[in-house]
């Protein structure tokens, strides 16, 4: 580590000022995103018992969501001003709008499969929810990764990936717990590829992150990594041992995995914390960067004969 | 991918004004924290005690939700021989009194004291802005970025966008304040408060494109006199946030500040984002085809 200038050791950025339900929502959010895929391509292969349990998945992640980001407000009772505008360059309203659609879309097709309520809706409804639950898993990737803290930023290509794994991991494992094994294969396949992947994506987010991934190596973001890594290799492991077999064994590595996601979203928190509280985790690549001369950085030091006409500039 | 969001002057029509702006000149403050003050009593920023830091005389840290306008102060430490004039006997008593603690901190005794007033940047691209998904921050007729209070749900999206770390959220209120640019004075053709209050006319006050010219024959001049550490910093439109409503001269690295040396507006990479996360959206849903329909059992 470069132990250049800073101003008394402050941080340059702020650290984000969101609480404990910003990374449980990530997995709520994946969970009920996911969850929608997987109960209609379960009613598409008939196989309903395994729907409607993905279905109550989808059901409980999104009624939990909303209520995990109204609690986060600064001001809860303005929620509503959420719903004022619609704006791509800010992933957090585009978010919103997706949320708003797959509520409604699961909720409709939910009903239906466990009630046999809306049937006409709900052929409309349920492939709604389906598709609007895929980018609901991921675009909380492109909403930490769309601000100035470098572990995030830095990491926009990969972060999602690691998000998608882990909605697939999570539906997956939800859909095992409790099921009968002989009857749960998809979910299974689910959980285990989902699991496979989230290991993968996220090695390679460290990989690719370099000098910018330090938090991963540090503090709780560390522990956060570890135990996630724990959790999704010895769930795997049970899974794919006994799940077939045992219905404890499929409802033990379905708990150990989704813990496994759930560590890796505290991970990917806690990173943007640490990344964003140490100075030099801001200043060095940027330092970097004009260095190498690929950025000209924001300060010049010749003077420029300005007039009226000239545009403003460095001189050539 | 560049998204521009034409909000200043296009959709003002006739009521746009010209972009006013900050000039600070570092080299001129004398720390006497009169704009920290100042933007306090008119704006009603709370009080917010920080403790005493131990980092020369700044005490308010950094800017935030309860700090506007903030007074950076650096002690830097020469070598005893590096300051020009006196005999070879004055120099090296300067240098036994450095050595031995006793030196006190004025001009010539190792001690280069550097003071600054930092301010939200009202960056052309602004992030805050950007990333807002209430719209309460916005752009004003002056081409500055204001947010309205009594839109702010306090999601906090903007706190982690300014590459700055200007803004903040106000904890037993909720909602992130920053400043304004005295926009209730600017609508009275009033000048901001700390600028108004400022002694040595470090914070200058004006147009825009008036206060760049103002700033490079300033900076010729103290190039001229030998300051060759001094520099524009914000100044120019080349940099990764489109130029800076205010902007500074400093006499040393921004960092040294507090500074971040080449800012970016996070948005910039817009599409790379949503092209990652659309990609990833598509890959999961291949993974759950594959998982449901593609198996045996």
């Amino acid at each position: 580590m470069t132990a250049g200038a800073s101003y008394h050791g402050q941080p340059v950025i702020k650290a984000p000022v969101w609480t404990w339900q910003i990374p449980w929502y990530f997995f709520t959010g994946g969970v009920a995103g996911a969850s929608a895929g997987l109960g209609y391509l379960c009613e598409l292969r008939g196989d309903d018992a395994l729907a409607r349990r993905a279905w109550a998945a989808a059901m409980a992640g999104i009624c939990v969501s909303p209520a995990l980001l109204i609690a986060d407000l600064g001001r809860p009772q303005r929620f509503l001003n959420m719903l004022r505008m619609f704006k791509v360059t800010s992933p957090m309203s585009v978010g919103t709008w997706i949320l708003q659609g797959s509520a409604a879309s699961t909720a409709i097709a939910a009903a239906h499969a466990w009630f046999g309520l809306f049937p006409r809706l709900a052929r409309v409804a349920a492939p709604a929810a389906a598709l609007l639950g895929l980018p609901l898993s991921t675009y909380t990737a492109a909403l930490v990764t769309n601000t100035a803290v470098p572990v995030w930023h830095e990491a926009r290509r990969t972060l999602p990936f690691v998000f998608g794994a882990g909605a697939g991991l999570s539906a997956g494992a939800a859909a095992l717990i409790g099921a009968d094994p002989a009857t749960a294969a998809p979910a299974r396949r689910l959980a285990l590829g989902g699991a496979a992947m989230e290991l993968a994506t996220t090695t390679l987010m460290h990989r690719g992150l370099g000098e910018h991934g330090r938090p991963y190596s540090q503090g709780r973001c560390k522990h956060f990594d570890q135990a996630a890594s724990g959790f999704l290799a010895v769930g795997s492991a049970l899974l794919a041992a006994r799940g077939s077999r045992s219905r404890t064994a499929a409802a033990a590595g379905g708990v150990l995995l989704l813990a496994g996601a759930v560590s890796t979203r505290w991970s990917v928190f806690a990173a943007g914390r640490q990344s964003a509280a140490d100075p030099h985790a801001v200043i060095d690549p940027q330092r970097a960067g004009i260095a190498r001369g690929e950025r000209i950085g924001g300060a010049r030091t010749e003077p420029v004969a300005r007039d009226a006409a000239a545009p403003a500039g460095p001189a050539s | 991918m560049k998204l521009e969001v034409h909000t200043w002057p296009a959709t003002y029509g006739e009521q746009a004004q010209p972009r006013m702006g900050f000039f600070t000149d570092t080299s001129i403050c004398i720390g006497c924290k009169a704009c920290e003050v100042a933007c306090k009593e008119w704006n009603h920023v709370p009080m917010q005690l920080q403790g005493f830091t131990g980092n020369s005389y700044d005490n308010s840290v950094d800017l935030g939700a309860d700090r506007w306008r903030h007074v950076a102060f650096v002690e830097q430490r020469l070598p005893a021989d590096a300051t020009d004039g006196g005999s070879l006997v004055q120099i090296a008593e300067r240098g036994a009194a450095i050595d031995a603690g006793v030196q006190t901190y004025q001009e010539g005794d190792g001690v280069r004291w550097l003071m600054a007033s930092d301010v939200c940047k009202h960056c052309t691209d602004a992030a805050c802005l950007e990333v807002c998904p209430t719209g309460s921050l916005f752009r004003t007729e002056f081409g500055t970025v204001v947010v309205q209070e009594d839109v702010c749900n306090g999601c906090g999206y903007c706190v982690p966008a300014c590459p700055f770390g200007v803004l903040d959220k106000r904890e037993d209120d909720g909602r992130v304040w920053k400043c304004t640019l005295c926009y209730d004075r600017l609508r009275d053709d009033q000048e901001p408060a700390c600028a108004q209050a400022c002694p040595t006319n470090s914070i200058q006050f004006g147009e825009l494109d008036e206060l760049r010219e103002r700033a490079d024959r300033r900076l010729a001049r103290l190039r001229d006199a030998g300051q060759d550490q001094a520099r524009l910093y914000l100044a120019d439109e080349d940099n990764g946030i489109h130029g800076a409503g205010a902007f500074f001269l400093l006499l040393d690295e921004p960092e040294v500040y507090g500074l971040p040396p080449d800012p970016v507006d996070t948005v910039r990479d817009l599409g790379s984002i949503w092209a990652a996360a659309g990609a990833a959206a598509l890959a999961l849903g291949a993974g759950l085809a594959a998982a449901v329909l593609g198996g045996r059992g």
